[in-house]
């Protein structure tokens, strides 16, 4: 499919021909995970560090990264798993000394139950990892305030939650990333809690740069397929999104003005 | 002031609970089937009841929706590695209780070495640490100092010891250690008084609170859970419901994960009080799903092979396998095989599933799962924590009564 949109997408200093991201956890395997990422069209999938190995072995039971072809995307490693700066911080390093990318999806979520991220400890690793030079992409709850904050730490990107992970609730926080995308300097991705290409849609006509969608993809009865699915609605909200979209309203409007007296 | 479990617990109506289950209309698990989750232990105890039964398959397929949104489609692997079958317990249905005659042996660091080497070569990166309770053979440096050794290697290390205070956890988390198991057994308890007749073990409340305590020196991850067949199962799932649900409000950054296992033939010949039958442990373990849909829900090899397949996508997230229950027994196995050659005396009980690891990687994929075999990394665990506990408890007055005051092996 030709894009149509006339923008891409950017981020630090690279650009990227898809403004879909895509997360490489809860797959049923590793090719089956391999072949979804293909057909997403993605340039940027995250892992998670802790399903890899770091150290230089080579390890047939901890190989995620094998499967993720670098030539096809740039790897952006996550810290799903840290509870707070220290420790993202720390994985963040080991990553790099692994070979893999200085980028960083920033995820502390301290609960693990609903995987919500710690804004506190958020900030803090993103003004170390920015300071030592790491491209960072902070995984946030949709508060324009932080989003701001962030940005003046020199986050490369604010993603925040459009509902908790793994829920399929859609854009539950909604008017908090119209503000977040109104007031934002730096692409806004939203991440979390798409659980339908109608939501990513939603998403990106609103004016996000980018989504970031698992859970959907990867449970989906046919991966690959439901990539596609959320490729094309990511391209066309997008496409929408720059034409621009009508305004809507509750009222009708009517078809006898009531200021006709007034003349043309 | 936040309570400790074993205070919550005495106020919890175990009997109300337990008769409305008896009492539930089919409406009612309708209900709750149709909102698709339990909100309350009344509506857990709905779904445990007779009269949920006729919707097991209901149960099922909610079930395996709700932890595939939550989980994936994976599978976490571990295997149990026992340290040592000494023991200073007298528990009647337990293979290493005291006055059971079988061989004893706490492996020496080299062997733990040796026994963990061979459980690498399988695949596994996730280990639980298994030992009896014994001050003498089994102490806290014993235990670190093999949780050292092994850290490396394993990124992902539990514990399942005798219960401990919290500065004496401290230590082991700083080791390297991410999770500890502790089992209550059983929740009723004049049922544990009568089980559990000499040894630290028999303090029943200090038992109960030891997850609270864990999470206080840092664990990031408490599984707790009950032995089907000591005790009415409903009465026990009730409770131990009960418990997950005080455990994951408390110990917010901890993961719960819950263990629902059945009796096994094992040294001693304790018959067992009440069998949890088949079609029962599937309904429970919809239920715990749909009351704690983000818990961990562990299968080992207790279970016999074609119910593990079965289960596989039914609600469970973590599986052991090719487990041995004897402190040394993965030595013994037969080398090509991964299997036990002979009986193994010293084991704490005998399992079902005698399957190699790679076997049962096999079964998993084949149900459409990814076995996943390292989920964790050790540079997570926060340097920080060697030097305080990370999670400060709320409150110091519920103090149990600590083991180090007990005399053991004079019980």
């Amino acid at each position: 499919m030709t894009s149509r949109t006339t923008q891409t997408l950017k981020i630090g200093d690279r650009e990227f021909d898809s403004r879909l991201l895509v997360g490489t956890g809860k797959f049923s395997s590793n090719d089956s995970m391999k072949e979804a990422l293909r057909a997403s069209g993605s340039a940027l999938v995250t892992v998670a560090l802790k399903r890899a190995n770091l150290d230089s072995s080579e390890d047939p039971f901890a190989n995620i990264l094998d499967f993720l072809e670098t030539e096809r995307y740039l790897i952006l490693p996550n810290t799903a798993g840290a509870m707070n700066a220290e420790e993202a911080v720390r994985i963040a390093r080991l990553a790099v000394a692994a070979g893999l990318p200085n980028w960083v999806k920033l995820e502390i979520h301290p609960d693990p139950n609903y995987l919500l991220p710690d804004p506190i400890e958020t900030l803090k690793a993103t003004e170390t990892l920015v300071a030592e030079g790491f491209t960072v992409l902070p995984y946030i709850n949709a508060d324009p305030v932080l989003a701001q904050r962030l940005q003046d730490a020199g986050a490369a990107t604010v993603m925040p939650l459009g509902s908790p992970i793994g829920s399929n609730q859609g854009l539950d926080t909604r008017s908090q990333i119209e503000i977040i995308v109104e007031q934002a300097r730096v692409p806004v991705v939203v991440d979390a809690g798409i659980g339908a290409p109608s939501h990513a849609a939603e998403a990106m006509e609103l004016g996000a740069d980018a989504v970031l969608i698992n859970t959907a993809i990867a449970i989906a009865n046919d991966p690959p397929a439901m990539a596609r699915a959320f490729a094309k609605a990511v391209e066309s909200g997008r496409e929408a999104y720059e034409i621009g979209l009508g305004s809507t309203s509750k009222r009708a409007e009517a078809s006898s003005p009531l200021t006709a007296f007034l003349g043309a | 002031m936040k309570l400790s479990f074993s205070k919550i617990f005495e106020t919890i109506d175990l009997q109300g609970l337990s008769e409305i289950s008896a009492q539930t209309r089919t409406s009612e698990v309708q209900r709750v089937l149709n909102r698709g989750e339990a909100n309350s232990l009344e509506e857990f105890a709905n779904l445990i009841s007779p009269a949920a039964e006729p919707y097991l398959e209901s149960m099922c397929r909610l079930s395996q929706a709700v932890t595939l949104k939550h989980f994936g489609k994976t599978m976490r692997m571990f295997a149990p590695l026992y340290l040592s079958n000494e023991c200073v317990n007298v528990c009647r249905y337990c293979g290493f209780s005291r006055h059971n005659d079988i061989p004893r042996i706490t492996l020496s660091i080299e062997d733990v070495e040796r026994e963990a080497k061979l459980l690498h070569e399988q695949g596994f990166r996730s280990i639980l640490l298994v030992a009896g309770e014994h001050p003498k053979y089994v102490s806290n440096g014993y235990v670190e100092s093999v949780v050292r050794r092994l850290s490396q290697e394993f990124p992902s290390i539990a514990l399942e010891l005798g219960p401990l205070e919290a500065s004496g956890y401290s230590p082991l988390v700083n080791a390297g250690c991410e999770a500890l198991i502790v089992y209550q057994e059983t929740y009723d308890e004049d049922t544990y008084q009568s089980l559990h007749t000499a040894g630290p073990k028999k303090h029943f409340s200090w038992r109960m609170d030891t997850a609270e305590r864990a999470y206080q020196a840092g664990f990031r991850r408490l599984g707790i859970g009950a032995l089907f067949g000591l005790h009415d199962w409903r009465r026990e799932a009730i409770s131990l419901a009960c418990h997950a649900q005080h455990l994951s409000r408390t110990c917010w950054k901890a993961q719960v994960s819950l263990s629902l296992p059945r009796m096994r033939p094992s040294a001693g010949e304790f018959e067992q009080v009440e069998f949890l039958p088949d079609h029962h442990f599937v309904q429970l373990i919809a239920a715990f799903r749909l009351f704690a849909p983000k818990a961990g829900i562990t299968l080992s090899t207790r279970e016999p092979a074609p119910l593990r397949d079965g289960l596989i996508p039914l609600g469970i997230t973590s599986m052991s396998a090719g487990s041995s229950t004897e402190p040394g027994g993965y030595s013994a196995f037969d080398e090509s095989s991964f299997t036990p050659i002979d009986e193994q005396p010293g084991e704490q009980f005998h399992i079902a599933d005698e399957r190699p690891p790679a076997v049962v990687a096999k079964a998993i994929a084949n149900a459409g799962y990814e076995p996943v075999w390292k989920d964790f990394d050790q540079s997570l665990l926060s340097e920080q924590s060697a030097k305080e506990p990370i999670n400060r408890p709320d409150d110091q007055t519920d103090k149990a009564d600590p083991v180090e005051s007990l005399d053991p092996l004079s019980c």
